[in-house]
């Protein structure tokens, strides 16, 4: 497209504008002046001034021409076209469109929209060399204007700093961005969703069976939205996760610390996290290739009756997954309690595990609940382990060795494969994901407060 | 001395029980630390024990008479070639009559043959009117009975091969004309639905695409983040906001992420589905704060006195910290970003949800075009019926799995070689 030819010429004339600038820093200081600067931030200021104005009109311009053009060709069709419904005028631009770049086209256009596509065409084109007559132009002013400026007491330096400084605190809120982009996005798609299902019903509902109708005839063409089984589950899943993982975690963890030698501790700790280092993909096939069908076999044996996508096989592999997470947490924490404490407790004729439990434990506990925390919301969050391992249909129990659903699952199946974006059943996900993210927020600022704030303790 | 002796005779009491408390305290962390270690042996065993077999395909050596009356010079590209395949298979055992029987027959030999014998003619046109030996895949099934994955003892009606199929497969191997070989497929060729065509390559792309994104977008901006807030910002409530936000952000579950990218890039911007440039910038917000994260620590690191030192022979603050502080910290900022692109690499839940799932046969060209990762791949793998993919998918979880080792232990090494302690 343009833009790709547009580069090339550009990066061509910044890289010429630098050596300009620098070659007339250097004839400024060559009559015996002394330069404010080193001249490569002549060079640089140059540069800058003839590549920052010209990328942000290219930006502006990729970003609005859809919007305009759209505008543009709606304002010159016929009437019976422009006082369409808004989806059906969208499919008519999208008939212009594929005409303009000579795609297959649904039914015979006719005059009108020939006209139109041929108009998009030709506005299309002008548009792009406008844009790359405008890019070269404003490169071209800021290098003559920029290069004006080069004299010996010139401050470029101060110049460029203050740029780069731009930079450097746009890219630090870039991360606000995102949450607010988070925020905004989930919100506002829950909200058209809340419009279709009233809020109580959605938070308190015991139904959840998301089948939409095509047709509003059909039978069961309203879906029901009720959160609360699709949570249960989760929260099912997460306990068995978090049982297996916070013993087994929190044990190891001392063990290492307290107890094992440093070599055994040097070969012991890297080898626990690599299960943290495994994606969560291979934990999914794991749990349902190699766990489910085990726990199934071991549950028949014994008389059970076991779903083949039971909670507890994931529950298991999620644990087993949040095991290096707890270990390692609680490791730091416990690792950060003051050797006094301990040597206080053994003096006083306490055995190493009274010491443990009655004095490094209590000393540690606030920093480990917040890493227990930070697992759980993790194993809330937990998506390919469950989606491969758990079940669809969402049943309100606590056995362990029923299928369940979780809030991920749902929201996996809702959004993958083709979706129209209007329906009820793909903004449900939104809806899930709004609880999801609130949930986890939620989790995240309290053990991270809580941690923090056990770290400044005996900091 | 009284109570002294009364004092040493109730602890002498309680000793014993004591230090049997200590034994099974200790015993309980030794089997805390067991139980990880096993979980983990049990994990990798699962995996390698399923998907070793993988890498070698059973292949079928076949007498294939090139007619030139199917193929000539004419039709080079467009010949009948699985014809000629099913002609030799029809050679092979000519006492095969009925239509059913026959189809069974064809059906041991992978639809993929033709295209390979299309290859050699295509290669050396003297073939045609010879007769040639050629080695082509055998069908998943056949494959699946060689490696012993198959129960012969099940009613035949419970197998995908009835016993006249596997008479014949048995009469191939006693001829020798099956034989278990480097299966080359495997890492070459795109997604098929067949699993003895199918391969790693197009997702492997996919990934790569996917990650340079991630890359070129998440180390510049992570790096500017982390050196902002660790050498320029003031100390302010901002600032502060600014730091519990990126905190948290790294705590949020990567399927939002998915749900923003879906709401934002897909819909909003209208960049193209499924494709490596939206996977990427997905990634990218989702490893930024590990990043900054990590490259906050390294600039931390690096101590004071570098800084002093450079103001007092006269640098801008800003000079200080591009030309001696930032190039210290790099090697901690580059272990980190290793971690965050580990970590990208095994993600695979966002990817879902920008429609990186689709059944994409061909090699990815480009940063636009449909693509899927590996772990997606993994996944669209492991939901797939037939017995042979169970193998494919542990042999791709191998695969990644030796990505991965090779990144983390770029990153050691990174950390081991250049990392200096001051």
């Amino acid at each position: 497209m343009t833009i790709g030819v547009l580069w090339i010429p550009l990066v061509l004339l910044a890289a010429t504008s630098y050596l300009l600038g620098r070659k007339r820093a250097v004839q400024a200081a060559s009559t015996g002046v002394r330069l404010h600067s080193r001249p490569t931030y002549y060079g640089t200021y140059v540069a800058l001034w003839c590549l920052l104005p010209a990328v942000g009109v290219a930006a502006l311009w990729i970003a609005l021409e859809p919007w305009v053009l759209t505008h543009l060709i709606v304002r010159d069709l016929p009437d019976s076209y422009r006082h369409l419904p808004p989806d059906r005028l969208g499919l008519v631009l999208n008939d212009v469109k594929n005409l303009a770049t000579g795609a297959m086209v649904s039914g015979e256009p006719d005059a009108a929209l020939r006209a139109a596509a041929d108009h998009y065409r030709s506005l299309r084109s002008l548009g792009a060399s406008a844009m790359v007559v405008a890019c070269f132009s404003l490169a071209l002013l800021g290098l003559f204007w920029s290069i004006r400026r080069v004299r010996a007491d010139f401050r470029a330096r101060n110049q460029v700093e203050r740029v780069i400084r731009g930079f450097l605190i746009l890219s630090a809120t870039l991360a606000v961005f995102t949450t607010v982009g988070i925020v905004l996005s989930v919100l506002f798609e829950a909200l058209r969703f809340f419009r279709a299902v009233p809020p109580w019903e959605f938070f308190f509902g015991l139904q959840w069976s998301p089948q939409m109708a095509i047709r509003a005839d059909q039978v069961g063409s309203s879906g029901a939205f009720g959160m609360i089984p699709v949570f249960t589950g989760t929260m099912l899943i997460s306990a068995i996760a978090m049982g297996l993982a916070v013993p087994v975690g929190l044990f190891s963890a001392i063990y290492l610390s307290e107890y094992a030698s440093r070599a055994v501790r040097a070969v012991v700790k890297p080898l626990l996290e690599i299960l943290a280092g495994v994606p969560t993909v291979v934990y999914g096939f794991f749990a349902a290739l190699t766990v489910g069908p085990t726990i199934r076999h071991m549950g028949e044996w014994l008389g059970l009756e076991v779903a083949s996508e039971s909670a507890l096989a994931a529950g298991l592999v999620m644990g087993i997954m949040i095991i290096p997470f707890i270990s390692s947490l609680s490791d730091d924490v416990i690792n950060a309690v003051p050797q006094d404490l301990r040597d206080g407790s053994l003096a006083l004729g306490a055995t190493r595990s009274e010491t443990i439990r009655q004095v490094v434990l209590p000393a540690a506990l606030p920093g480990i609940m917040g890493g227990v925390l930070l697992g759980v919301s993790r194993a809330i969050g937990e998506t390919m382990i469950v989606v491969m391992a758990a079940g669809l249909s969402a049943n309100l129990t606590m056995n362990p060795l029923q299928a369940v659903t979780t809030v991920t699952v749902q929201i996996v199946t809702l959004l993958v494969g083709d979706q129209e974006f209007d329906s009820p059943k793909t903004l449900a996900a939104f809806a899930l994901g709004l609880v999801l993210f609130l949930v986890t927020l939620v989790l995240n600022v309290i053990s991270l407060a809580v941690v923090r704030r056990y770290r400044e303790q005996y900091e | 001395m009284e109570s002294h002796s009364g004092i040493a005779a109730v602890v002498k009491k309680t000793l014993n029980r004591r230090y049997r408390a200590e034994r099974r305290f200790r015993r309980i962390g030794l089997a805390a630390v067991a139980v990880g270690l096993l979980f983990l042996a049990v994990l990798f065993t699962a995996i390698v024990s399923k998907g070793y077999t993988a890498f070698q395909q059973t292949h079928v050596l076949l007498d294939v008479y090139v007619d030139p009356d199917v193929v000539h010079v004419g039709n080079l590209d467009s010949a009948d070639y699985q014809g000629l395949i099913k002609a030799s298979l029809r050679e092979l055992f000519p006492d095969v009559k009925g239509h059913r029987d026959k189809r069974n027959l064809y059906k041991l030999v992978s639809s993929g043959a033709g295209s390979i014998l299309r290859q050699k003619v295509l290669e050396d046109t003297s073939l045609i009117g010879r007769r040639i030996q050629i080695w082509v895949p055998a069908d998943d099934d056949v494959d699946m009975v060689i490696k012993g994955h198959v129960d012969r003892s099940l009613p035949e009606s419970q197998r995908r091969l009835n016993n006249k199929s596997l008479a014949w497969v048995d009469a191939l191997k006693e001829q020798g004309r099956l034989e278990k070989r480097w299966n080359l497929t495997f890492f070459t060729a795109g997604d098929s639905r067949e699993p003895e065509l199918a391969g790693i390559w197009g997702a492997t792309v996919g990934s790569f695409y996917t990650l340079l994104i991630t890359l070129s977008l998440s180390f510049p901006l992570g790096t500017a983040a982390a050196v902002y807030l660790e050498e320029f910002a003031p100390r302010n409530r901002w600032t502060d906001l600014l730091e519990v936000n990126i905190n948290n952000l790294a705590a949020v579950p990567s399927i939002v992420f998915g749900l923003l990218g879906l709401a934002v890039f897909l819909n909003f911007f209208g960049l193209p589905r499924s494709s490596p440039l939206v996977g990427g910038l997905v990634l990218t917000l989702m490893t930024l704060p590990t990043i900054i994260i990590a490259g906050r620590a390294a600039l931390q690191s690096v101590p004071p006195s570098i800084r002093d030192a450079a103001l007092a022979v006269g640098a801008s603050k800003m000079q200080a910290v591009f030309h001696h502080v930032l190039p210290l910290a790099l090697p901690g900022m580059l272990t980190g970003t290793i971690i965050g692109m580990a970590r990208a690499l095994g993600e695979t839940a966002p990817l879902l949800m920008v429609g990186m799932v689709a059944f994409i046969v061909d090699i990815p060209r480009g940063f636009t075009d449909a693509a899927t990762a590996l772990p997606v791949q993994i996944f669209l793998w492991a939901d797939s019926p037939e017995r042979a993919f169970v193998e494919k998918t542990s042999a791709a979880i191998m695969v990644l799995l030796g990505f991965l080792i090779l990144m983390n232990g770029a990153a050691v090494f990174l950390r081991n070689r250049y990392e200096r302690r001051w």
